[in-house]
């Protein structure tokens, strides 16, 4: 199976405090990698890292077979990102965002036009195209802005909390997508509070004041720690170092 | 101490809150349970004298949102969804200040946030903006109970937080809850509801029920399964074709689907035995809160 | 009171930390002082001058030799045949021609009007209705001390002239800055720092507490007033020892009418900052929105007398350009209070329509 990200001891510090400590972990083509772990573990630290936003103090890794330290320019080409807090610009229309994010990929017009309307008919916003995005429901919105992420056909996207605060259902159903993207192998790099969705990844690790804890399939990780849900494997793992600056 | 009797605030083009109503007595842990919006905020700047509702009317420790504000702001403690403190502050002038603009003092009350603030307190000097998540939480939180209010209105205090953070929050809840101060608290994380003394779940501005979370899984009137096998994703695809099913979504570990009656498990069984699956579990469950939210009508 | 107390002291905390900010609050005054005292001051030296006479003419040739010997003229070129005048701007770096009609003297002497033409490169108007006024001046003084003659020349001679026979720019400049930077720091820090409470998050906290709606306001004041009157003193000293400003008129009434005039921009922020809902759109209305009116429109840079009716009476309704009015009044022409006493009152009715605005927008509700 092909490894589209490889890390190697990769380290990040910020001054004295070190944010990400020696984490090595692969991700394979086409997998669900959920990547979780407490308030301030490093998460969104080693994220940015792996988007080429931000420069490893030490150690090494690659995205999509590019150097995350020098050849980041590539990386954002080959990746999609989106996050609970920013995906889609609020007083743009539906239309106009998705037009806007392909743009920025430089995809050719046509493509556009016909890709953005298979998307519109299946998010089912066809009448609502010229809706301005704040008007649209939170959970709409997180499958829309996925749709955004994936539209240039990225090899990896990265999804730091898409659904947050999103209405069960709608949660759901935004996993639905994220199956069916791993489906057309795409691959998955995605953070969660809900430990429910934790079980929906096919392998998941757990940060731990900068270094990752556990890393296994979810089934595998609750014999080991011999849970019965994931929450209770969580809990296990980082209980015992919270409460610490 | 709140009684919320028949809500209603639109915006524009949008109906906020439609006809909510509720109580919540001296003392009570009340939850009021919902994704993004659904109308939770509104409802609490309503509450909280911020905003005046297009009908119906609330009443606070019997003090009237239209005629008695300023009695009630005297009185209530508000955290509201975001983290709202003055960043450029330290821990202790932020919790200074907000004692001040009460009229009362730290040590006053101190006895009220000790526990709270005890975790923070070696940080007293540090700029609230320098925090990490969970210590601004609870700096936020002191900073509304400083001044002793008969209710505390959280607007969705752990949204964003870790497990293991926010079960710390219910835990200090708790607490708050055992000396007596009502508190009105809003959440995303259906499973948070199970702590509370009786919720509110609120979906598209409108209440679809309001009772404790026990009443509300007894009163679950639908046969409820879960399913499992090795291949989970195919699973749920098939399930979904089964036309005993009425509907099935992933739910953790397992999928739940709604059936009409028992008698159908086998049935379900054997087709998707048919269709290759390994190692199948079909069992009848209870509900959990989400499973209620999803399912009611 | 304690409230009020620990709520300015929040503010001053606000302002101190913020280090960058009070650091330009603070020079800002100095640079523009600078800027305006020495760089784009409107003074203009080394006119390169022609003139043209007819030869022997006696007064034309002193009137000339006065206008050579003023600092801001040289006179390059003497032409005693105005035929080809337009070929002289382009032929030689000429920025003004006077010329005398022929017979110049003797028309003077016998009692009749003779002419003086002064032709100017008027691609800089500034530049051009500048020196004409100068060489206006020099010639019209030169003819008060012919005993007797009656006036030949026609001379329009500007009001400021009386009170600032050098012509200096700094006149005009220093009771603009003024007005400029008191309405930029009072207008726009207040509204900034009430509409960051708005953005933060922090004013649902403020308006939920039973602190009343006119100790935020005056709390948000107190700080500001303070800059502002450093910044006013800064001014006032640079102006005196590096400009040669004089302050003719009673100090003590500068400072009072400086103070109206702190309060009505404080106003107008708090004004602001119940309009608009983030910072950008404060520091936009605030910033460019006051600033440039104040620039234009107070006497600053373009004298008010010589605008279209429609902007002079838009220009009434800016209260920096009474302000300006009045401290020019009393820091050049070293009037009194009773001659300003239109403008105090103009400024207290402005003063006191904000103030009734401002508290009636003030929301005690969120929007």
């Amino acid at each position: 199976m092909e490894q589209v990200i490889v890390t190697n001891n990769l380290t990040k510090k910020f001054g004295s405090f070190t944010a990400v400590d020696n984490i090595s972990f692969y991700v394979e083509k086409g997998e669900i990698f959920g990547f979780l772990g407490a308030n301030g573990a490093g998460k969104t630290t080693a994220m940015r890292m792996l988007c080429g936003l931000s420069k490893p103090t030490s150690g090494s890794g690659s995205v999509a077979g590019y150097d995350i330290s020098k050849e980041y320019e590539k990386i954002k080409k080959n990746i999609g990102y989106m996050s609970q807090k920013f995906s889609l610009y609020e007083d743009l229309t539906v239309a106009e965002n998705i037009k806007l994010f392909a743009g920025i990929y430089g995809m050719p017009l046509k493509k556009i036009k016909e890709k953005s309307a298979h998307i519109l008919e299946r998010l089912a916003l066809t009448d609502r195209k010229d809706t301005l995005v704040k008007y649209i429901p939170t959970g709409w919105k997180q499958k829309l802005a996925f749709s955004v992420a994936v539209f240039h056909e990225p090899k990896i996207v990265f999804l730091d909390e898409p659904t947050g605060g999103v209405d069960p259902e709608a949660r759901r159903q935004f996993w639905e997508m994220i199956y069916e993207a791993a489906d057309n192998g795409i691959t998955i790099f995605v953070t969660t509070h809900y430990m429910d969705e934790a079980e929906y990844c096919d392998r998941i690790s757990i940060m731990v004041q900068g270094k990752i804890a556990a890393l296994a399939a979810p089934k595998d990780m609750k014999k080991e720690y011999n849970a019965a849900t994931m929450d209770e494997v969580f809990r296990k793992l980082v209980a015992g170092t919270f409460n610490q600056e | 101490m709140v009684k919320v009797e028949n809500i209603s605030k639109a915006f524009k083009k949008m109906q906020a809150l439609n006809d909510v109503s509720f109580h919540a007595e001296k003392g009570e842990l009340f939850g009021i349970i919902g994704p993004d919006g659904a109308g939770k905020t509104t409802l609490f700047r309503i509450m909280t004298t911020l905003t005046i509702p297009d009908n119906g009317t609330v009443l606070i420790n019997n003090r009237s949102i239209f005629t008695d504000y300023m009695e009630i702001r005297k009185n209530i403690g508000y955290m509201p969804g975001r983290f709202a403190l003055y960043q450029d502050l330290t821990v202790e002038e932020n919790l200074n200040f907000f004692a001040s603009v009460f009229n009362t003092t730290i040590e006053e009350n101190y006895h009220l946030v000790k526990g709270i603030y005890s975790h923070i307190a070696p940080f007293k000097n540090r700029k609230a903006g320098k925090l990490s998540g969970g210590m601004k939480q609870k700096l936020a939180l002191s900073c509304a109970l400083i001044h002793k209010p008969e209710v505390l209105f959280l607007d969705e205090p752990t949204t964003g937080v870790d497990p293991v953070s926010r079960k710390e929050f219910w835990d200090m809840l708790y607490d708050l809850k055992n000396i007596g101060i009502t508190i009105i608290v809003s959440t995303p994380y259906m499973d948070e509801a199970s702590r509370c003394d009786r919720i509110a779940l609120i979906k598209n501005g409108v209440f679809i029920d309001v009772d404790t979370p026990e009443n509300i899984i007894n009163n679950f009137n639908q046969t409820l399964i879960a399913l499992k096998a090795d291949n989970m994703r195919q699973l749920l695809k098939d399930v979904r074709k089964c036309s005993q099913i009425k509907s099935a979504f992933a739910f953790g570990a397992e999928i739940h689907a709604v059936i009409d009656s028992d008698d159908y498990i086998n049935d379900i069984n054997n087709q998707l035995k048919s269709l290759n699956h390994k190692n199948i579990e079909i069992y009848r469950i209870s509900p959990a809160i989400e499973d209620c939210y999803i399912w009611s009508r | 009171m304690k409230q009020l107390l620990s709520f300015i002291k929040k503010e001053v905390l606000h302002i101190i930390r913020d280090k960058r900010t009070i650091l330009i609050l603070l020079i800002m005054p100095v640079v523009q002082i600078m800027l305006f005292g020495f760089a784009m001051t409107l003074e203009v030296k080394n006119i390169r001058v022609a003139v043209s006479y007819q030869y022997g003419d006696e007064l034309a040739e002193k009137i000339t030799a006065r206008i050579s010997a003023s600092e801001y003229f040289d006179i390059v070129k003497t032409i005693n045949n105005p035929l080809d005048i337009s070929s002289i701007f382009k032929r030689e770096k000429i920025d003004t021609i006077i010329v005398f009609s022929d017979g110049f003297s003797s028309e003077i002497y016998k009692g009749g009007i003779p002419a003086v033409q002064i032709i100017n490169d008027a691609s800089d108007p500034n530049q051009a209705s500048t020196v004409t006024s100068y060489i206006s001046a020099i010639i019209s003084s030169f003819q008060n001390e012919i005993a007797g003659a009656a006036s030949p020349v026609r001379i329009n001679t500007e009001l400021k002239m009386l009170y600032n026979p050098e012509l200096k720019g700094s006149y005009n400049f220093v009771p603009g800055v003024m007005a400029l930077v008191l309405t930029l720091i009072c207008a726009m820090m207040t509204s900034i720092s009430i509409v960051r409470e708005k953005e933060f998050g922090t004013m649902e906290l403020l308006l939920v507490s039973p602190m009343k709606p006119a100790y935020i306001i005056i709390s948000k004041i107190v700080p500001y007033f303070i800059i502002s009157t450093i910044n006013l003193l800064t001014i006032i000293v640079l102006a005196v020892v590096l400009l040669d400003m004089p302050v003719r008129g009673s100090f003590m009434l500068l400072m009072g009418v400086s103070f109206l005039f702190i309060f009505v921009s404080l106003t107008v922020g708090i004004f602001i900052s119940s309009l608009v809902a983030n910072q950008a759109a404060a520091m936009l209305i605030a910033g460019m929105g006051m600033m440039l009116p104040v620039m234009l429109l107070s006497g600053m840079l373009f004298p008010l007398d010589s605008m279209p009716k429609f902007l002079q009476v838009i220009a009434d309704f800016v209260p920096a350009s009474w302000y300006f009015t009045a401290v020019k009044k009393i820091m050049i022409e070293g009037q009194g209070f009773m001659n300003i006493t239109k403008e105090i009152i103009i400024l207290t009715i402005m003063l006191a329509v904000l103030v009734i605005a401002s508290v009636k927008k003030f929301k005690v509700r969120l929007g």
